[in-house]
């Protein structure tokens, strides 16, 4: 399955037409809505993570969006987790909505980055400062 | 005539290597399956542990003299405001102490763990000035080498159970519980229940003033009572508290410590705080203690506090077992709520495991208190004049 995490910004305009429909429908992708600020009258932002059984699919997807007057970026920011620094206190796992950040084994910290949709409220909730945001 | 044992007995097997020590979460499913009666005849000693924030701690140390001397009245340490209102070269550095260059990032606590780490830290001091201490400033750089004295002092440590907290209000409240989400997103709580010292003598018979124990990783004592001490708090059928209840001051050497048990934390816009490994042998003298020390989680319940009221008595919501809570979700008037722990029962496993080997080795000794723990009639609230 391929896959691919990308951040789109679309302008006031776009942001009332129904577009990921047509993602799925005409493209056939499934989408997974990591994060969406979006406020009708003004500029949004989507985070989407696109999957389909081919990548050509996904580029196409993609390039209807860019047609569309969308702007496409990859999803670069990643979170990176200073390991042999970690205590195991779980603070991070209260925030982590999505999962990527658990208890696991003998309670250690478990991080599963392909869960992770970057929120970004770890890095605070960390007490030992240990999460970073990099770009 | 039922089986006792003494301090000193089990103290002569420590020396001869005969002692039989397990953990508190080890002992557990060994009373469900023979009994007390059986245990006692088989173990001598439980190991108890638990390594979480406590922003009450803090460092005792003394630098020696320079030449001309000085009597130090205001120090910092790495620019962090170190206590010097006492004799001359003594101070005490508070673990939530904010440095005055870096704000939250750095204070006490990273001070004290760069100490045991090794690290060189830069002393500043000011003075005014005596006859017999006519130096005014100094700034140098000192380690744990070059200190006469430095030693861990926790007014307060080891808390009797704490309370699990939610936020009932509709934004994010960054507290010493973590990070709570707004509408009981999440719950947080702070024991290693269990394996936690206090819950597996709730009555404080082996754990009083004297007691040896093993302090972020070095030999330490409790002091004394630690601040807000409570044995008054509500109690459940076993006795135990359901709440914050006794409390703990510890002392030990700073040379021995481990960094490993001994990290310096930043909670979010609330503070800086220390991590304190701590570990406490309970000996089992009769059957009563093997009793006691067979508490498991299920059998233990915290009250849940919603932390989004900013008010000294925050409504309680009701009461859950930490079986509950380390089961990653509790139920609260029908609601579920996803838990996080905030104290590292990871660690506390390692501490109790370390301990328990020392004791094995050897290596470790146990000591009755000297005096008991006091009964107080709960903690009073500062009233304020009007
Ligand atoms: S940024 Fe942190 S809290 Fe958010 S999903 Fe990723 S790991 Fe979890
Ligand atoms: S909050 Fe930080 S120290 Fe604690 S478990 Fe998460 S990453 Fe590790």
């Amino acid at each position: 399955m391929a896959k691919k995490r990308v951040v789109l910004t679309f302008p006031p305009e776009l942001t009332e037409k129904p577009l990921t429909y047509h993602l799925v429908k005409d493209f056939d992708l499934a989408i997974n809505i990591l994060k969406a600020k979006i406020t009708p009258g003004e500029e949004g932002t989507l985070v989407l993570e696109l999957s389909n059984g081919s990548p050509q699919k996904i580029d196409e997807g993609l390039d209807f969006l860019v047609r569309h007057g969308v702007a496409i970026e990859p999803l670069s920011k990643r979170i990176s987790l200073q390991e042999e620094e970690c205590i195991h206190c779980g603070s991070c796992t209260a925030v982590c909505k999505s999962g990527a950040l658990s208890l696991g084994e003998e309670n250690r910290l478990v991080f599963d980055r392909d869960k992770c949709i970057v929120c970004e409220l770890c890095v605070t909730a960390c007490p030992m400062r240990v999460i970073k945001v990099i770009f | 005539m039922p089986m006792t044992k003494s301090y000193d007995e089990i103290n002569e097997k420590i020396k001869t290597g005969k002692v039989v020590v397990v953990t508190a979460e080890e002992i557990i499913p060994m009373v469900e399956a023979e009994g007390p009666a059986k245990v006692l005849e088989k173990v001598d000693l439980v190991t108890t542990a638990t390594f979480g924030p406590m922003c009450s701690s803090g460092a005792f140390l003394n630098f020696g003299h320079s030449d001309p001397p000085i009597r130090m009245t205001k120090v910092w340490l790495n620019d962090v405001p170190a206590y010097a209102g006492i004799a001359a070269v003594d101070a005490y550095i508070g673990a939530t102490e904010c440095s005055e260059t870096r704000g939250l990032e750095y204070g006490g606590a990273h001070v004290i763990e760069d100490l045991i780490s090794g690290k060189k830290v830069k002393l500043r001091a000011v003075s005014y000035g005596t006859d017999c201490y006519p130096k005014k400033e100094i700034e140098t750089n000192v380690g744990l080498e070059d200190l006469n004295q430095a030693y861990l002092f926790n007014p307060r440590n080891v808390y009797q159970n704490y309370a699990v907290a939610v936020n009932s209000s509709d934004r994010i409240f960054h507290t010493y519980m973590g990070t709570l989400l707004p509408h009981y997103g999440n719950a947080t709580y702070t024991t290693s229940g269990e394996l936690s010292p206090l819950l597996n003598d709730p009555h404080y018979r082996t754990i009083g003033i004297g007691t040896k124990i093993l302090l972020a990783g070095g030999e330490g004592y409790v002091a004394w009572e630690g601040t807000q001490h409570n044995p008054a708090q509500e109690r459940n059928e076993l006795g135990i508290p359901v709440s914050s209840g006794g409390t703990l001051a510890l002392i030990g050497d700073l040379r021995g410590m481990k960094r490993d048990y001994l990290r310096a934390a930043t909670y979010h816009k609330y503070g800086i705080s220390l991590f304190v490994g701590v570990g406490i042998p309970i000996p089992l003298l009769d059957e009563e203690m093997v009793r006691q020390v067979a508490v498991s989680n299920k059998e233990i319940s915290a009250t849940v506090y919603d932390y989004g009221v900013q008010r000294r008595s925050r409504p309680a919501l009701g009461r859950v077992t930490y079986a509950e809570l380390h089961s990653g979700e509790i139920c609260l008037n029908g609601k579920k709520i996803p838990t996080a722990p905030l104290s590292s029962l990871y660690k506390a496993r390692k501490i109790a495991t370390e301990l328990k080997e020392k004791i094995q080795n050897g290596q470790f000794t146990i000591t009755a208190p000297v005096a008991k723990l006091p009964y107080r009639d709960g903690v009073k609230p500062l009233r304020e004049e009007v």
